[in-house]
């Protein structure tokens, strides 16, 4: 990694680090697993509980706090921008110097718990896995987005109000969409669409990759049947884990664009 | 030396820039100056690349700013606000730039640094700094690469008399020793005391260019504020 990038990201993190928004992120997950665990759920349980928890605890508070970081630092990009930095390279800089911090806070957070309590079959590991993959996944493209965001509005309230309309529109409102179709086309075959549609929405298919991971067809809901019965569990897998990946890639390059055409 | 050709920003319809061209010489202070919004500070950040131009070029030491950001290893620039990462330290943000602007053998200008006894603020972090001593970090840290060229943005707006004086000092030698500086203010007092040219900037247009004493005398006043007032009143020089 280029050199610059590297500087950038090492004080970042150490500013990040000593955020009380950190210490509350990471405290919430370790409590929250810790509990479940000794509340007698068992691994399982634990896991289907936390599941719920990270596919709309993770990309809420990744949008926002990227989002707030962002405008907060306004001023300090600045003038990182006047000493001799590439743009692309501040903009890498700032992307890891947040998003490494939320990853290990949560990682750190909910992982700890497992550790401890947690880890003893070959079957809970590989859940356990697959919860962390999608969490890390999930944090980093709404950590993306909110950049996105944050760089396209300058107004602050508007940015806030947008990163909050897009986490409502994929936590919420877009299950109702899919269901309202399924509702009035049901007599058309849907499957294509709904699987089309799923991609287009990356918490929908972290949901989707748990599902598929944790192979309980009773709660894997429409989408996820639709999923297992195309592609089976394993191409399934890896077609969300995929689509996830473009879920980062894309909204980061148009957030570099707009970043490196800025005016500041 | 810095030389503006042509330089055009535009905001939709609105021209912040009509192509100005304008020379600023080393060895003196340049003050820009004029009402909120003529564009003072769109001319300073095209200098810096903060602000992409439509139209025209920037020459900085005769070579042209074509999007590498080398050239900006000769500027030193002071914001008007100064904000940082709220935890870090004050000595975590002076090692911050020194280590992304160096690769340690540079020789620095830490004269500041004493001179506003910054030492006994190193341990304290960002957010529990007053406005004031977070404006003397901003400004230790343009002169601190001991550059060719200064840009100050309301230099001493949010610093006491004595800091105010400290930085103004420090100003002029740095003029002396054949600096470029350009200086924006709205303490006309200040500009008098400080700079040898002005950039007189009403709605995007330069109004007036040269030595103070031209544009107070051209304007038939005493003060420069009066000159000034005139100007914007629509007198000729």
């Amino acid at each position: 990694m280029n050199r610059s990038i590297l500087k950038i990201l090492k004080y970042e993190f150490q500013d990040i680090i000593r955020s009380k928004w950190l210490i509350f992120y990471t405290l919430f997950f370790f409590l929250l697993t810790e509990g479940l665990f000794r509340l007698g759920g068992g691994t399982t349980k634990t896991t289907m509980s936390m599941m719920n928890v990270v596919i709309i605890v993770v990309p809420l508070f990744c949008i926002i706090l990227g989002t707030m970081y962002l405008y907060n630092s306004r001023e300090f990009i600045q003038l990182l921008l006047t000493q001799p930095i590439k743009r692309k390279n501040l903009f890498w800089g700032i992307y890891l110097g947040l998003s490494i911090p939320l990853v290990i806070s949560f990682v750190v957070g909910m992982g700890i718990p497992y550790v401890l309590h947690g880890l003893n079959s070959a079957d809970s590991m590989s859940s356990f896995w697959t919860l962390l993959a999608s969490g890390v996944l999930l944090t980093l493209i709404f950590v993306a987005l909110s950049y996105l965001i944050a760089i396209i509005f300058d107004d602050r309230i508007r940015g806030l109000a947008t990163v909050i309309g897009i986490w409502l529109f994929f936590g919420v409102i877009y299950d109702g969409i899919v269901l309202f179709i399924i509702y009035m086309f049901g007599d058309y075959p849907l499957e294509r669409v709904i699987l089309g549609l799923t991609v287009f929405n990356p918490i929908d298919l972290a949901r989707i990759l748990l599902l598929l991971k944790f192979d309980i067809s009773a709660l894997m809901g429409y989408t996820g049947a639709v999923f297992e019965k195309f592609f089976g569990s394993g191409l399934g897998i890896i077609m969300s884990l995929s689509a996830l990946v473009f879920w980062i890639v894309i909204p980061l390059l148009l957030a570099l664009r707009k970043f490196d055409r800025k005016d500041f | 030396m810095i030389r503006l050709h042509q330089l055009t920003k535009t905001y939709g319809t609105l021209k912040v820039l009509k192509a100005i061209d304008l020379k600023i010489d080393s060895g003196k202070v340049t003050a820009i100056v004029g009402p909120n919004g003529a564009g003072k500070t769109t001319i300073i950040k095209s200098i810096l690349g903060l602000i992409k131009p439509n139209d025209g070029e920037i020459y900085i030491q005769d070579k042209k700013i074509n999007g590498d950001c080398e050239y900006r290893r000769n500027i030193g620039y002071m914001a008007q606000i100064a904000r940082f990462p709220e935890n870090l330290t004050v000595k975590n943000v002076i090692n911050m730039i020194k280590d992304l602007r160096t690769d340690g053998h540079v020789v620095l200008d830490e004269e500041l640094i004493d001179l506003f006894n910054l030492q006994k603020e190193y341990p304290k972090q960002i957010k529990n700094l007053s406005g004031g001593n977070r404006q003397k970090v901003n400004a230790t840290i343009a002169f601190l690469f001991d550059p060719d060229i200064l840009i100050l943005d309301e230099p001493t707006a949010s610093l006491d008399p004595v800091a105010s004086s400290i930085l103004k000092d420090k100003i002029r030698d740095e003029k002396e020793s054949g600096k470029t500086i350009i200086l924006t203010s709205h303490i006309m007092a200040e500009v008098e005391e400080l700079a040898d040219d002005i950039v007189f900037l009403l709605e995007g247009d330069i109004y007036y260019e040269g030595s103070i004493l031209g544009m107070i005398t051209g304007t038939g006043e005493q003060k420069l504020e009066r000159a000034m007032a005139r100007m914007m009143e629509g007198a000729e020089v």
